[in-house]
């Protein structure tokens, strides 16, 4: 291993450690969403005010963006995973990338119905063909795919290995959904929260908004860690550590 | 690293470059095709003449929406800065459909009107209280400031 690599995260790199890590990190995380969730529905659902232009129909926007920002937050870390994962051949990259796809998978497809529901509601559409509709479809459909390829493959870590492929390749997308409103003339209008520049929504709506960011992306994590460490244990079964948790919960 | 880890760096990175390569020239290739919409002044220009259906999209001129009084039919015209499409249309319009809002109509050019079979409202990217949007408005008074002016650029 190279030398510029953390002692500490090389360690973590392995199944047994990181199994009590991602014990102790869950209930933390599950928490912290739940509490900063409640928070943001509040925010969002009473005490942001009404738009001028869209009225009450424009608080789908709290479900909606955030799912969205996590649908390329959630493909950006299983395509560096899956890169890992190749090069280095580092099972917990390989579990870590296999078992994020479902999860933004469900944040792409809620992002496309309330989606659609807003759309149906303001443009007047459920669905139409533009840019940034069909690259985020284009998204939902690479996720299933490496889902797919991963569980067609009789030997795991085979199909862990075609499915990372496929989740480098389609990691092109990603800047693809971000600048398709830049790119092309489209429907949907472009970014309102800016990272760099100048956010075009009140202040009274933008934090419902931010906390409900962070809100998902401890569900992320707290989610992550439940099923990367039943993947491990799936993975490593023949394993002392794993005998030893196994002998510890029988005599309970 | 290793020579083995080398080699797979490099065969997941050329990967990498290919593919990106390949929908790059893709995507480019289809950027004269991936029209979504053209504006007034871009169908004055003749542009849309090869669709036979093709979306139109602009600005709804303030003052120019004329209702029929014992049907759905309305007649509008669309603009962009530089010019105007009159556009015929029978059916319910969006809730957000108005003067001087961002309109995407799909239908066909029928003389030098367009006939839309469907009329979809766009709308801009900023949201603000009511009080505050007026405050503006009344801040702007005197010069005329539109927010969901057309799109700025065209592919």
């Amino acid at each position: 291993m190279a030398k510029w690599i953390p002692l500490w995260l090389h360690k973590l790199s392995s199944p047994p450690t990181f199994y009590a890590f991602a014990g102790k990190v869950r209930p933390w995380a599950i928490a912290l969403a739940l509490i900063l969730g409640v928070i943001a529905l509040y925010g969002a659902l009473v005490l942001a005010p009404p738009d001028y232009q869209q009225g009450d129909d424009y608080r789908i926007i709290f479900i909606h963006v955030p799912s969205a920002w996590m649908s390329l937050f959630i493909y950006a870390v299983m395509g560096v995973s899956a890169f890992i994962a190749l090069v280095w051949r580092i099972k917990l990259a390989e579990v870590v990338a296999m078992e994020s796809a479902p999860i933004g998978a469900a944040f792409t497809f809620i992002t496309l119905v309330t989606g659609s529901l807003w759309g149906e509601r303001m443009w007047g559409t459920w669905w139409t063909w533009d840019a940034r509709l069909t690259s985020e479809l284009v998204l939902l459909f690479l996720y299933l795919g490496v889902i797919g390829l991963y569980h067609s493959f009789e030997d795991r870590r085979q199909g862990a290995r075609a499915a990372a492929f496929l989740a480098i390749i389609g990691i092109i997308n990603v800047p693809i959904v971000h600048f398709s409103v830049q790119w092309w003339n489209t429907l949907h209008q472009g970014s309102t929260v800016n990272l760099f520049g100048k956010s075009h929504i009140a202040t009274d709506m933008l934090w419902p908004l931010l906390t409900m960011m962070v809100a998902t992306k401890a569900y992320y994590v707290a989610s992550l860690c439940g099923r990367v460490r039943t993947d491990l244990l799936a993975l490593e079964g023949g394993k002392d550590w794993v005998r030893k948790i196994a002998a510890a919960e029988k005599s309970r | 690293m290793n020579p083995t880890r080398k080699r797979r760096l490099i065969i997941v990175l050329l990967v990498i470059a290919a593919a990106a390569v390949a929908v790059g020239l893709t995507v480019f290739a289809l950027q004269r095709n991936m029209n979504y919409l053209f504006t007034p002044s871009q169908v004055e220009a003749g542009k849309a003449h090869a669709y036979s259906t093709f979306r139109l999209g602009g600005m709804v001129k303030a003052g120019s929406i004329k209702r029929s009084d014992d049907s759905l039919k309305v007649q509008f015209t669309v603009v962009d800065a530089s010019g105007a499409m009159p556009v015929v249309y029978t059916g319910i319009l969006p809730d957000l459909f108005r003067a001087n809002q961002s309109v995407i109509t799909t239908g066909h050019m029928d003389g030098n009107h367009f006939v839309a079979t469907q009329v979809l409202a766009k709308h801009d990217e900023t949201y603000m209280p009511k009080e505050l949007k007026d405050a503006m408005a009344q801040a702007h008074a005197g010069k005329h400031i539109d927010e969901s002016a057309m799109p700025e650029k065209t592919p």
